[in-house]
């Protein structure tokens, strides 16, 4: 299959009208704002529906709105709008319906910077919206796993009747790198059968919504809502793995910092120390069982979690995961910083020196 | 026997929970006798919104979406976009509408989405317990103005008929009230007109009911439709604040 | 007669408006009952002088009135 170059916003904006989006809705902002320029365009080309909203609070009613009436609805925004869209997401979330949302991560908090971060990681994974409540968190390191994964994203999203969250960055946003236009796979989608279409005919109305105002009804319906999200964590954990094998040094990192690892296993291997990545593409449902195991393993000394962030986020989970087997450090940088090779060498190597 | 009133087939058999002589019951009805007169009901979708009338999709039989507080125009905007053919409208009231809702209830004016709102004015915030609303009238009191609205704390309340009709896309904006039988039947045919017009797919049609809310008014409903007449009217003047759908080809 | 009018007494909620309302002054509240929610529902005292206008059922917020005439 022909590659083509593409920059990573155009992409992600092409992925969903390939993957049958049939509306967008969206708000510019720095560093996502070529997604709803380039839908603009080319959704009422495919005869599809564009709207810039008013805010990103807008916006992601106008999804609410478009996939309570049956519909492909996807928005993008960056870090401060998805802020703004956490009353929608977990009104999508209560009301079980299906939307894409794209987040081009950049620094915080409040207005924070245009630069690439990952400072969203518990916003997207704990939910920044009241309630329990999840959305699939899958996070693409290159632009050729943002295009598929926006696909997948809509599928995901149908089948269970949930928001699915892809969360990217400024740098996947901004960058141009050859991908394919391959197939992605797709699913068996139940009818939409709940969904506010207007009566034509049925026998009864459908009504979209999150209100059980009498307690035990709500109990019951948060029960549904936690056996599915347990049937997603059965079926959507996701994750990749480079040279664990034999590691004495693991890395966990996710999205683009991890693509840099991949260079830092090479200079600590070359230095004689056995590296390792592991690598969480669902950030929800979170690879729990695989990094615990793994890190379980005799060969594992120590455990170096690298971020765009400053304390770390996913640290929580991965030491959730590891469940204290081995000792655990960090390096990350907030503000768009993006940590390079030397620093992650060097933080391998202290690492591995401080669990001896 | 030939039937001369009986419920419309818009409303469900659900008993309306809301406090005796309530005018969301009479608006809920003639909405859903207009859709129901004009043949929308088996296409329509309704969005309701946060308010007494939050539980509305309990009682219009018509496909309903309940929305997050001041949302229903962004909601409805997503429904109207991916279903242009088919009648859409939001039912808001005043902390709805008017104050979380303000930038919604605006930009769908503005880019004349074709679909039909019903404000309910009540000058004051009903499910929440009695707080003031950004129309309730200057000395009117409240819970969060206890000692009467005042201009210098609060400004001046907001009309909002007259606020969306400076909109070009908003082509029919009326103001009505449902206080005896004359008002309410020019009520639903402002309402009628609103959605004949949304299906002629003129552009964003609006209709403000003066409401009463004798709960919180703290009067009784008789006594309520009095004060509505001698206070709200002359704040909120009755009729046609903009009607530029005939120049709509 | 002219007309039959119906009121679903167990959900009126004695707010009047149908009282308030009626031309000919037969709607009144029955001050003698007390429905299922605890109100003292509406009815019709003088059935002859109706002239099924149906003012009550349109203004009645509940719906609870149903009017019908004799063909």
């Amino acid at each position: 299959m022909e590659k083509e170059l593409w920059k990573g916003n155009e992409a992600i904006a092409e992925a969903a009208i390939r993957a049958g989006c049939d509306c967008f809705f969206g708000y510019p902002i720095t560093p996502q704002s070529e997604v709803p320029e380039y839908l603009s365009l080319h959704m009422p080309q495919h005869g599809k529906i564009f709207v810039q909203a008013e805010s990103e609070v807008a916006a992601i009613n106008m999804v609410y709105g478009a996939a309570g009436s049956g519909m492909r609805a996807m928005t993008s925004s960056s870090s401060p709008g998805v802020s703004l869209k956490q009353e929608g997401i977990t009104y999508l979330a209560g009301a079980e319906l299906p939307a894409v949302i794209v987040n081009c991560m950049r620094g915080g908090p409040g207005l924070g910077t245009i630069q690439p971060a990952q400072g969203d990681y518990f916003q997207a994974t704990r939910g920044g919206g009241n309630g329990d409540y999840r959305t699939v968190v899958l996070a693409p390191a290159n632009i050729q796993e943002a295009v598929d994964f926006v696909q997948e994203a809509f599928d995901i999203a149908d089948q269970y009747r949930n928001p699915v969250l892809v969360l990217a960055d400024g740098l996947i946003g901004q960058m141009m790198e050859p991908i394919e236009w391959h197939d992605v796979s797709k699913r068996q989608l139940p009818a939409k059968d709940w969904a506010a279409t207007g009566r034509k005919g049925r026998d009864h109305h459908n009504i979209i919504n999150s209100l059980y105002i009498d307690p035990n009804e709500c109990d019951d319906f948060n029960s549904h809502l936690a056996k599915k999200y347990q049937l997603i964590k059965e079926n959507e954990v996701r994750w990749d793995t480079k040279e664990t094998e034999d590691a004495e040094l693991l890395i966990t990192a996710y999205g683009t910092p991890a693509r840099i690892v991949l260079t830092a296993l090479e200079q600590l291997r070359a230095a004689g120390i056995k590296a390792g990545l592991f690598r969480p593409i669902s950030l929800w449902p979170f690879p729990e069982k695989p990094l615990h195991d793994l890190a379980g393993q005799s060969h594992i000394k120590a455990i170096l979690d690298v971020e765009m962030s400053i304390d770390g986020q996913m640290i929580d989970d991965v030491r959730l995961s590891v469940e204290g087997q081995k000792p655990i450090s960090y390096l990350g940088h907030a503000g768009g910083v993006i940590p390079t090779v030397e620093e992650m060498v060097e933080a391998g190597k202290k690492a591995l020196k401080e669990a001896e | 026997m030939a039937v001369v009133y009986q419920k419309s087939k818009g409303l469900t058999d659900n008993e309306l929970h809301y406090c005796p002589g309530c005018n969301h019951g009479i608006v809920h009805k003639l909405v859903a006798e207009s859709l129901e007169e004009l043949g929308l009901l088996d296409d329509a979708i309704g969005v309701c919104p946060v308010g007494c009338s939050v539980f509305a999709y309990n009682y219009f039989s018509c496909d309903m979406q309940e929305a997050a507080h001041g949302r229903a125009p962004a909601v409805a905007t997503g429904i109207k976009r991916t279903h242009p053919t088919q009648p859409v409208f939001t039912y808001q009231g005043d902390g709805d509408l008017a104050s979380i809702g303000a930038a919604e209830i605006v930009h769908a004016a503005m880019r004349g989405e074709k679909f039909t709102t019903i404000f309910i004015n009540n000058a004051i915030y009903g499910m929440t317990g009695g707080q003031m609303a950004p129309t309730t009238l200057i000395g009117q009191k409240a819970t969060t103005c206890p000692l009467g609205r005042t201009q210098e704390q609060a400004g001046m309340p907001m009309r909002v008929s007259e606020l969306l009709s400076t909109m070009d896309g908003c082509v029919y904006a009326e103001r009505v009230c449902v206080t005896d039988i004359a008002n309410l039947n020019k009520a639903k045919k402002a309402i009628k007109k609103a959605f004949q017009l949304q299906m002629e797919g003129k552009g964003f049609t609006f209709v403000e009911v003066l409401s009463t809310c004798p709960t919180n008014w703290g009067m009784t409903a008789l006594k309520s439709i009095e004060w509505l007449k001698e206070n709200m009217i002359p704040y909120y003047p009755l009729g046609v604040v903009k009607d530029t759908s005939a120049e709509v080809k | 007669m002219t007309a039959k009018v119906t009121f679903d007494r167990d959900r009126c909620k004695g707010c009047e408006l149908c009282v308030s309302v009626c031309p000919k002054h037969i709607v009144a509240i029955d001050m003698e009952s007390i429905n299922r929610k605890g109100y003292h529902p509406a009815g019709v005292t003088d059935i002859a002088l109706c002239i099924a206008c149906a003012s009550c059922a349109k203004i009645c917020p509940d719906s609870i009135i149903t009017v019908e005439k004799f063909l």
